[in-house]
C-alpha cells in the first residue's frame, strides 16, 4: 500500500502540488437483520480504493479512484492536481497549513473478539431468539433486530513525510418492538433507536448487551404505551436519559462548534452556526455544572469518535468545548486552526470512505459525568418527565430551536416514577436550555454512545460520532409541544 | 434554456468509463465461476458510477472533487437460502472469493420456506436519460460557471456558497436464468444560498441534461430572494395559509413514499393501514409512481431486473393501488409492480419516481389570492414525529415572507412546524403545474407548488 501512496504523491508533486495528502482504505462490512423472525439482511461488503488531496495553485484538488494499478494510481493523482488548479479559477485567498509534524506510526483499535472470525450462526441465532423473546408479547406487531461489523484499514501518507496506518474495529447491535393498535403505532428501542448501540469495539458488544433480558421488556412496554397517558404540554422540569442526552449534544453542541459551519463552509447544506467567532470565551453556553469535551483520545473510551490520528495525520486529542459552562472550543482543522488564534488543529478531520474527502468532524463529543446518583436525582425532583430513547429530532440550520421526541416517558412526582406516558416530546433555544441544567449523573451511569448516521458534506458522507453522557435535569423546558395542535 | 459553457475538456469524468459490454463481460465471469460452486442460482449487479462535485462557499471555490468506481454484487442460493456479497476488486481471484461469502453467508441461516426462484428474461422499455453534454462538463467548466455566480454575489454586497455537480452512472444485472438489464444515465445539479448579512435565501436544480438549468439564473433569482429576506420580523406561531414552493412540497410529500410499499403494510408501520379506498386526501390530490415520466431519471427495472410499472398510487385524494416486490405480490397474491429493493432485504420495495398531479395556478397567483400568509422558499430538518397521523417536524429555511393583501410584504423570522401530512394534502387550495423539484431532505421528485391552509407552526427561532 505505502507504494501505491508514494506512487501517488510523487505525481501530485511533479504535476505542480506545493502539499498532499493520500488515503488507501480497506472497508470491510457485514450486516445481520432479522423480521418478524425471519432473516431480512445478509451481506457484507468489501471495498478498497485510494484518494489524494493536492494543494496546487493555492487550492484544493481531490480525486479518487479503485483502479489501483500504477497508472491508475498516478492518473487519479494528475487529476486531482488538474482539478486544484480549476478550483483555482475561483479562489479569493490562499490556502495556509497549520504546521504539523510528519508521524511514521501504526495503530489498531483494541477489541477481544474479532466479528469477522466468529461463525455467523452464533450471531444470527442471539438475533433470531431475541427476536423470538419480543414476539412472545401480545400486542406486539413487527420486531426487529440487527448488527452491524465494519474492519477499517487506512494508510496515510503525505508530502511532509507521515505514513501512518491505523486498524479499526467498529460493532453495532439493536433490538425493537413496535405495536401498531387502533390509530396509533407505538415502538420501544435497546439499548438505543436507529441501531442501538454502536461502539470502537468487537464482539464484545453484542455480549454486553444482554439482548434476552431486555428483549420481553421493550416489547412490554411498546404495547403498554397505547393504554399510557398523552405527555402534558406545559413547562415544566425534564430528566433526560444518557441516549437522549447523547443526540441532544450531538445537535446542539457538537455540529454548532464545527469550524467549518461557523465559517459559512457548510451555509449551502448542513448550515451555519450561531457560534460565531466573537463568541469564543465569552458566551455562557451552559450552567457552570457542565463540562464538554472533544475527545478522539483512547483514554476517552471506545467510542467511535476515537482514534490515533485524524485522516489529515494529526494526533488524536481533547479539546474543551465547555468549561464550566463557558465556551471554550471549537473542532478545527489544519487549513482553519489560525482563525481562532490557534497554532495547531484539533485534530478532527475524518472521512467515511477512500472516495470521500475528508472534513471536520464531531470526534467524541461528551458531557463529562457529574456528581448524582441516579436514584438521588429522581428523589429529588417533585414534579418531572423523564424521557428516554430517541424517536425524532430537529434543528435549525443555525442550531438555535430544537425539538426532540421519544419513544418513552414517565412521570414523576413526589421524588417517584408514578405512571407511563406517550408521545414524549421537548423543545427549546440552545443556550437556554443548557443553562437550565442542574444535575448530572456520576460516572457510574456514564455511557458513550455511538451515532453512526451524522451526514455531512457534499457529497454526502455518513460518520460515526461518539457521545458520553449520564441522565440529567433541566428546568423550565417547553414538554409536548409536538403533539400540540393549536 | 441554460447558458451553461461548452466544456473545455473532454472531462474525465467521460473518458474513464467503460463499455456496457465490459459489465456485461464482468457479470458473465461471475456467473461461469458460480456454476462451479454449490450456488443453484446466481444474480450480479455490476454498477459504475463517475462522479465530480464543485463546492463553492465565501464567493470562492473550497472542495473541489472526483471519483470513480466500480462495484460487484454477487447473490447466491443454495438450498433455500440466499444471502449477499459485494466487492470492488473484479480480478478472478477476488471475484471467487465474493462468491463464496455470499454462500456462506447463506449456509449460515435458517432455510427461508418463501425464498422465491429468481426471474427470467424479461423485457424493458427504453429510458435515455444519458446526455454527452452532462457527462462532458469538466473541472474548468464548473469552475467558470461557480466564478460568474460568485462575481455575482460580490457585485450585489452577498456572499455565495453551493454546488455544481455532475456525473454518470451505469449499471448492468445479470442472473443465471438469463436475465439482463442495463441502464446508464447522466446527472447535474446547481444548487446557491446567497447570503445578505443574516439572510438568506436559496435556488436548486438537477436534470439528466447540464443545459435544462441556468445557474446565472439561480444565482439571480436566490440572491433577489436573498435581498428580499433582511430585517425578518418576528410573527406568532400559530396556523397560517401557506405557499409552498415546488422544494418545500417535495421535502415534506418525500416522506410518504415508503408507506405506499406493500411490505409496509404488512408490517402495519404505513399510515395507509386501514385507510385503504377511503377519501384520505382532498379530490385534488393525485399520486402515480412513473419512471418513464420525462422529468424522472433511474432505471426502468428493480432490484431483482422486474420492469418497473407505471402504478396510479393516489386517485383524487383515495389511496388505491400499493407497489409490490415479487415477494410481497405472493404474500398478497397480486402481480409484482417492479418497485423491489435488492434481495436480501427487509423493506421489500418502495415507489423511487413520485408524481404529483399539478393544477394550473402558479406561486405568483397563490400570492396574489392571499390576504394573509406565509410564501416558503424551503424546508429543512424535516423528521417523523408521529407516524400514522404522519405528522412531521421541521424547520423553514432561507426565504419565509409574509404575504398581505395579494403581495409579499416582508420577510419573517423562520418557523418550526408541526404538521400532520394527512391534514395537509386535505387542505390543499391551489396547485401550480408539477416539475421536478430538488430538495434535501426527499429525493427528486416531481410535485407543483401548493397552497395550503392551516398550516401548523408551533415555535419560532431566532433568525
Amino acid at each position: 500500500m505505502w507504494d501505491l501512496c508514494t506512487n501517488a504523491l510523487d505525481t501530485a508533486q511533479l504535476r505542480g502540488a506545493a502539499y498532499a495528502d493520500v488515503r488507501v482504505m480497506h472497508l470491510r462490512q457485514r450486516d445481520l437483520t432479522t423480521k418478524n423472525g425471519q432473516v431480512g439482511t445478509l451481506s457484507q461488503n468489501e471495498s478498497i480504493g485510494l484518494g489524494i488531496r493536492v494543494l496546487a495553485d493555492g487550492a484544493w484538488g481531490f480525486a479518487s479512484t479503485d483502479r489501483l494499478t500504477r497508472d491508475g494510481v498516478a492518473a487519479c493523482a494528475a487529476r486531482a492536481v488538474s482539478i486544484a488548479k480549476a478550483s483555482a479559477l475561483a479562489k479569493r485567498s490562499e490556502v495556509v497549513l497549520a504546521p504539523e509534524q510528519a508521524y511514521i506510526d501504526s495503530w489498531q483499535s483494541p477489541f477481544r473478539k474479532d466479528p469477522f472470525e466468529i461463525p455467523l450462526e452464533t450471531p444470527l441465532a442471539l438475533l433470531l431468539a431475541a427476536d423470538a423473546e419480543m414476539r412472545r408479547v401480545k400486542g406486539v406487531t413487527l420486531t426487529e433486530t440487527d448488527m452491524q461489523f465494519r474492519k477499517i484499514d487506512s494508510w496515510f501518507a503525505s508530502s511532509i513525510g507521515s505514513r501512518i496506518h491505523q486498524r479499526k474495529m467498529i460493532s453495532g447491535c439493536g433490538i425493537a418492538a413496535t405495536s401498531f393498535q387502533g390509530q396509533e403505532i407505538q415502538k420501544r428501542s435497546y439499548p438505543n433507536s436507529f441501531g442501538g448501540q454502536h461502539a470502537l469495539q468487537g464482539y464484545e458488544l453484542v455480549d454486553s448487551l444482554d439482548l434476552m433480558r431486555n428483549a420481553p421488556i421493550i416489547a412490554e412496554e411498546a404495547a403498554a404505551l397505547h393504554s399510557a397517558s398523552q405527555c402534558p404540554e406545559k413547562i415544566g422540569t425534564l430528566i433526560l436519559g444518557a441516549s437522549q442526552l447523547g443526540l441532544q449534544i450531538h445537535e446542539s453542541i457538537g455540529h454548532p462548534i464545527e469550524l467549518d459551519r461557523v465559517l459559512g463552509q457548510e451555509a449551502n447544506f448542513a448550515g451555519t452556526s450561531f457560534l460565531t467567532l466573537d463568541q469564543l470565551n465569552q458566551l455562557q453556553y451552559a450552567s457552570s455544572i457542565v463540562n464538554v469535551v472533544a475527545d478522539a483520545r483512547l483514554d476517552h473510551g471506545q467510542g467511535l469518535g476515537t482514534f490515533a490520528y485524524d485522516d489529515e495525520g494529526v494526533p488524536a486529542q481533547c479539546t474543551d468545548i465547555i468549561k464550566a459552562g463557558k465556551f471554550r472550543g471549537y473542532l478545527s482543522n489544519r487549513e482553519t486552526a489560525h482563525l481562532v488564534g490557534l497554532d495547531r488543529s484539533s485534530g478532527t478531520m475524518r472521512t467515511e470512505s477512500w472516495n470521500r474527502l475528508p472534513i471536520i468532524r464531531m470526534t467524541n463529543v461528551s458531557l463529562l459525568p457529574g456528581t448524582w446518583d441516579y436514584d438521588d436525582l429522581i428523589a429529588d425532583t417533585n414534579d418531572g418527565i423523564l424521557m428516554e430513547t430517541n424517536r425524532s429530532w430537529s434543528i435549525d440550520d443555525r442550531r438555535y430551536q430544537f425539538q426532540f421526541s421519544t419513544e418513552i416517558g414517565w412521570e414523576i412526582k413526589g421524588g417517584q416514577k408514578v405512571r407511563m406516558l406517550k408521545n414524549p416530546s421537548y423543545s427549546g433555544i440552545t443556550t437556554e436550555f443548557w443553562n437550565s441544567c442542574d444535575a448530572i449523573c456520576k460516572l457510574g451511569h456514564w455511557t458513550l454512545w455511538g451515532t453512526p448516521n451524522c451526514g455531512k458534506g457534499q457529497p454526502m458522507q455518513t460518520m460515526g460520532t461518539g457521545h458520553g453522557a449520564s441522565p440529567a435535569r433541566f428546568h423550565n423546558v417547553r414538554i409536548g409541544t409536538a403533539f400540540s395542535n393549536q | 434554456m441554460s447558458s451553461a459553457p461548452k466544456s473545455k475538456k473532454a472531462s474525465a469524468v467521460a473518458c474513464e468509463f467503460l463499455p456496457e459490454r465490459e459489465l456485461r463481460r464482468i457479470a458473465d465471469a461471475v456467473l461461469r465461476l458460480a456454476k462451479s460452486t454449490a450456488a443453484e442460482e446466481t444474480e450480479v449487479h455490476v454498477d459504475e458510477v463517475a462522479n465530480a462535485l464543485t463546492r463553492f462557499a465565501n464567493n470562492a471555490i473550497h472542495q473541489n472533487v472526483a471519483e470513480h468506481g466500480l462495484t460487484v454484487s454477487i447473490r447466491t442460493v443454495t438450498d433455500g437460502r440466499t444471502a449477499r456479497a459485494t466487492t470492488n476488486r473484479i480480478d478472478e481471484d477476488s471475484l471467487r472469493a465474493t462468491i463464496e461469502a455470499s454462500l456462506s453467508l447463506a449456509h449460515s441461516q435458517p432455510k427461508n420456506p418463501r425464498l422465491l426462484p429468481i426471474p427470467g428474461k424479461q423485457r424493458y422499455r427504453r429510458v435515455n436519460r444519458f446526455i454527452k453534454q452532462t457527462a462532458a462538463l469538466s473541472a474548468e467548466d464548473r469552475a467558470d460557471a461557480v466564478r460568474c455566480a460568485c462575481d455575482l454575489a460580490v457585485k450585489k454586497g452577498q456572499v455565495a456558497a453551493g454546488i455544481f455537480s455532475n456525473g454518470q452512472s451505469q449499471s448492468a444485472l445479470v442472473n443465471s436464468r438469463g436475465l439482463f438489464a442495463a441502464y446508464r444515465e447522466t446527472h447535474s445539479e446547481f444548487s446557491i444560498t446567497m447570503q445578505e448579512g443574516s439572510a438568506a435565501s436559496w435556488a436548486k436544480a438537477n436534470s439528466a441534461n447540464v443545459r435544462a438549468f441556468d445557474p446565472q439564473k439561480l444565482a439571480a433569482r436566490a440572491g433577489e430572494k436573498a435581498h428580499l429576506a433582511v430585517n425578518a420580523r418576528e410573527l406568532a406561531p400559530g396556523r397560517y395559509t401557506v405557499i409552498l414552493e415546488p422544494a418545500a412540497v417535495l421535502d415534506l410529500v418525500g416522506f410518504l413514499f415508503y408507506d405506499f410499499s406493500a411490505t409496509a403494510l404488512a408490517d402495519k408501520r404505513s399510515c395507509l393501514n386501514e385507510r385503504m379506498g377511503k377519501q384520505l386526501f382532498g379530490q385534488n390530490i393525485s399520486i402515480t409512481d412513473d419512471v418513464y415520466h420525462p422529468l424522472q431519471q433511474g432505471a426502468p427495472f428493480d432490484g431483482e431486473g422486474v420492469p418497473r410499472q407505471r402504478v396510479v398510487l393516489v386517485d383524487r385524494g383515495i389511496p388505491r393501488n400499493l407497489i409490490y416486490s415479487r415477494a410481497a405480490a405472493k404474500a398478497a397474491h397480486k402481480q409484482p409492480t417492479g418497485h423491489g429493493f435488492a434481495l436480501p432485504n427487509e423493506y421489500g420495495e418502495a415507489p423511487m419516481n413520485l408524481v404529483f398531479g399539478g393544477g394550473d395556478s402558479s406561486v405568483e397567483k397563490m400570492v396574489a389570492s392571499t390576504e394573509r400568509g406565509l410564501l416558503v422558499t424551503r424546508l429543512w430538518y424535516i423528521r417523523e414525529v408521529d407516524p400514522y397521523e404522519k405528522v412531521m417536524t421541521g424547520m423553514t429555511r432561507d426565504g419565509l415572507f409574509l404575504v398581505e393583501n395579494g403581495q409579499v410584504t416582508g420577510a419573517v423570522r423562520n418557523f418550526r412546524f408541526n404538521q400532520s401530512l394527512i391534514e395537509m394534502l386535505k387542505n390543499v387550495e391551489l396547485l401550480s403545474p408539477a416539475v421536478r423539484a430538488a430538495g434535501e431532505e426527499a429525493f427528486e421528485m416531481v410535485v407543483p407548488a401548493m397552497k395550503v391552509r392551516a398550516f401548523h407552526f408551533s415555535e419560532v427561532t431566532k433568525f
